[in-house]
């Protein structure tokens, strides 16, 4: 025994706190455990969490106007965008010093890019204008208020002036607007004309196909898996491997088989036709469509939802059943009384699982959705890498992680997240 | 007994055959017949075929052959939920996502009573095992000893004249286990509900019973009340299963009447009552370790003594076990009652041993 006092804290052999000699005992332990996940965890630091972190943030960040423009940016401060008149000669001087620079740096186009997703047309102004602007000399070709005119009547436009102005801010919640179908304009946040207006339809069509396709693996999986726990284990073990084939074969193969099977001169509708259910010409329209993705995902996720339901299935046992019916139940009551609650934690895994993977399902979309079939992430793929517009594309990746962060909150409320089982 | 025979049968299994893979019979023509409000236990190994028999009676297996009556109807193609069987389960069954009241409600509900009823079946049968606090709390809140009563109220709750038991006990400790052997049998009896209870632990059997039916390899070796089957088993394999017991090897010389000649292997010659055997026949010879005698004065005249010595003496309390090699076997147990004046025999000393010829039964081999 220590020789402890009644209210000091409890010490070691060797006098030192108890506490502390614990602490010391098991450090050993925790850098080993340390040890074993660093390389994964450097990994995925290095890998996963700092480029996620970094695209988010380009959702939000626009340096590039003010450093393109600096000393235009500074001059519009004192410029009332709301007054109908155009800056004066300030500001015009001020520019013609900043593009002077730019367009020595290469750097002017970049910015027509960037303001070309706010107002189009900015693009070209950029770089017609650069070529012109070029050989002027900041310090004796004053005043360049109507020079410029000159050069382009959009600078004689107030418009545009208040377009400079607008994404003057380092920080914007421009792009997030745009997600929304909105913009940035001097008097606040607007909606886009009615024919910009699609993100949000892309949002709304995403999260309701999401929503079929989970529905639809969960209507065609509960009874597989509820056959594969009730099996003896021998042939549910070989029943698994089919469940398990799909993932054997490449996910371009087989939605391209999808392809071979829906299209109109596809094998299905061959077949419809050879049996005289389907005329031949009017053929069913299954691919490039909604209804194409929506084959082709539920068929992609479905051993996502077997797998976690299957494995709480086998967890229930089959004397709740005949308990149940025991007691006078018949096999629907028994079933639905007793299994099905029973079971729910699996369908909720698989859901979750499900739905998660296909609010952010690309390749399948892109493949067999034609333009009325696509989700939202091919919307983002297409601002990565054509429309290079990184900002839209990080506002929509953000909000897509924050509709599933929401949706997964909402399912913790309803339903509770401790009742999700993977077995 | 055959079914024609008695008007109050009340469970009756007539010619009942049972096979899962169309090649071997897992129960074997199996009769039986049980009077209402009787407790039956089914006793034997694993695999005699005792649950498959439950289990024919509950509706959950069908059997091949053979009629099963309830109440003297046929109840073969009576799908198990109109039977109006209750039935506890070895594990307990417990619905886990419903309260002790929702799954004591549940056969009510099914039977589509209403609330204040149900609520008052609910309280009474609660009350019944003495859990009547417990209501709101999950099946996974309670005990083990307490989820037992919780299923012993829910087979009851909706009143069946027939309560299946499937090893109820099995997860219990000891103790809590021979406490509630004692209160299942008291509410079966009070409550006068006809019993079928399935068991590998004889000591269940013989403590709760009012017949236990011993099953081996698909049949039912032996039916009675249990101090006749300890007492007087009809064959080897009873004997065996049925508490502790003394065999020695040998052939039937002659019968006289009640008693036997036993011509043991070593050439000893033993008195013994003949059960299922005739003269010539190989037989084992069963006695329990209590009914030997080495007291010469409590033998009746005239009946052989076999000599015996002594291996092992162990002090057990209220007993006294001595092992001896009778006829080359080792494996011989007396128990004598520790009395003031009992005898101790020390290991290594000659005794000489007798039984009444009717408590050594000779048994097939």
């Amino acid at each position: 025994m220590t020789d402890t006092t009644s209210d000091g804290p409890m010490l070691a052999a060797d006098g030192t706190p108890l506490k502390k000699s614990l602490a010391r005992a098991l450090r050993l332990q925790k850098m080993r455990a340390l040890m074993l996940i660093a390389p994964l965890l450097i990994f995925v630091l290095v890998s996963f969490i700092i480029p996620i972190v970094s695209m988010l943030m380009r959702s939000v960040e626009n340096d590039i106007v003010v450093e393109t423009l600096p000393l235009t940016v500074a001059e519009l401060q004192s410029w009332d965008a709301d007054s109908g008149e155009l800056p004066d000669e300030p500001v015009y001087a001020a520019f013609v010093g900043d593009m002077v620079v730019a367009i020595d740096a290469k750097r002017h186009t970049r910015l027509g890019t960037r303001l070309n997703y706010e107002q189009t047309g900015m693009s070209s102004l950029f770089r017609k204008s650069g070529r012109k602007i070029k050989r002027m000399d900041p310090a004796a070709d004053a005043p360049f208020k109507d020079k410029l005119i000159d050069v382009d009547k959009k600078w004689g436009d107030v418009e545009t002036w208040r377009v400079i102005k607008t994404h003057s801010p380092r920080v914007t919640n421009g792009y997030f607007l745009n997600a929304v179908d909105m913009r940035r304009t001097p008097e606040g946040a607007q909606s886009q004309p009615e024919d910009k207006r699609i993100l949000v339809k892309l949002f709304v069509r995403t999260l309701i196909m999401s929503l079929i396709i989970t529905g639809s693996c969960i209507l065609l999986g509960y009874p597989v898996a509820w056959i594969l726990a009730n099996l003896p284990m021998r042939t549910a073990n070989i029943l698994m491997i089919l469940v398990l084939l799909p993932f054997w074969t490449s996910l371009l193969v087989r939605t391209s088989a999808w392809k071979v099977m829906l299209q109109q001169q596809g094998v299905i509708n061959e077949f419809l036709v050879w049996l005289g259910m389907v005329a031949d010409d009017s053929r069913l329209v299954m691919i490039n469509n909604q209804t194409g993705t929506i084959i082709a995902m539920t068929h992609i996720l479905l051993p996502f939802m077997i797998l976690p339901m299957y494995s709480v299935m086998q967890t229930i046992q089959p004397t709740y059943l005949r308990a149940a019916k025991s007691m006078g139940a018949t096999n629907w009551t028994a079933f639905w009384r007793v299994y099905f609650p029973l079971s729910i934690p699996g369908i909720g895994a698989g859901s979750i699982l499900v739905f998660i993977l296909a609010i952010g399902y690309y390749i399948t979309p892109e493949i067999v959705g034609g333009t009325k079939g696509v989700f939202i992430s091919n919307r983002i793929a297409y601002h990565i890498s054509s429309s290079l517009n990184w900002g839209l594309a990080a506002a929509l990746g953000t909000i897509l992680l924050v509709v599933v962060l929401i949706l997964y909150w909402a399912y913790d409320k309803i339903v509770g997240i401790d009742n999700v089982k993977l077995g | 007994m055959t079914a024609s025979s008695s008007n109050d049968a009340f469970v009756e299994f007539e010619r009942v055959q049972k096979s899962y893979d169309g090649e071997t019979l897992v129960v074997k023509d199996l009769n039986l017949t049980m009077p209402r409000g009787e407790f039956l236990t089914m006793l034997g190994p694993s695999g005699s075929g005792k649950t498959t028999c439950l289990m024919m009676l509950a509706g959950f297996e069908t059997a091949t052959h053979g009629d099963i009556r309830l109440g003297g109807t046929s109840i073969n193609n009576i799908p198990p939920h109109k039977r109006g069987i209750g039935m506890v389960f070895q594990n307990y069954a417990l619905f886990p996502h419903m309260t002790i009241a929702e799954n004591l409600s549940f056969p009510l509900e099914v039977r589509k009573m209403g609330k204040s009823e149900r609520e008052e079946k609910v309280k009474r049968a609660l009350d019944m095992v003495e859990m009547g606090a417990f209501g709101g709390r999950r099946p996974a809140q309670l005990s083990g000893g307490q989820q037992q009563r919780i299923a012993l109220a829910r087979a009851l709750v909706f009143e069946p004249e027939l309560v299946l038991m499937d090893e109820p006990l099995g997860a219990l400790d000891k103790q809590l286990r021979e406490k509630m052997q004692f209160e299942i049998t008291d509410l079966a009896h009070r409550l006068g509900i006809t019993t079928v209870y399935v068991t590998h632990d004889q000591t269940e059997a013989m403590t709760m019973s009012d017949r236990v039916a011993v099953f081996d390899d698909g049949r039912i070796q032996q039916l009675a009340p249990p101090d006749q089957l300890y007492e007087e088993p009809d064959n080897s394999f009873v004997a065996q299963f049925i508490g502790e017991n003394n065999t020695l090897e040998g052939v039937v010389q002659e019968i006289n009447g009640e008693v036997a000649l036993v011509k043991l292997d070593d050439g000893e010659l033993i008195d013994a009552k003949p059960i299922n055997v005739g003269v010539g026949d190989r037989t084992r010879v069963s006695i329990r370790p209590e009914r030997v005698e080495f007291n010469k004065e409590r033998l009746r005249e005239g009946t052989h003594t076999i000599k015996a010595e002594v291996l092992e003496f162990i002090y057990m309390g209220d007993i006294f076990r001595t092992r001896l090699r009778v006829a080359g076997n080792d494996e011989f147990v007396i128990k004598t009652r520790n009395a003031p004046d009992q005898v101790r025999h020390e290991p290594g000393t000659q005794i000489e041993i007798g039984w009444l010829p009717e408590d050594c039964r000779a048994l097939d081999a």
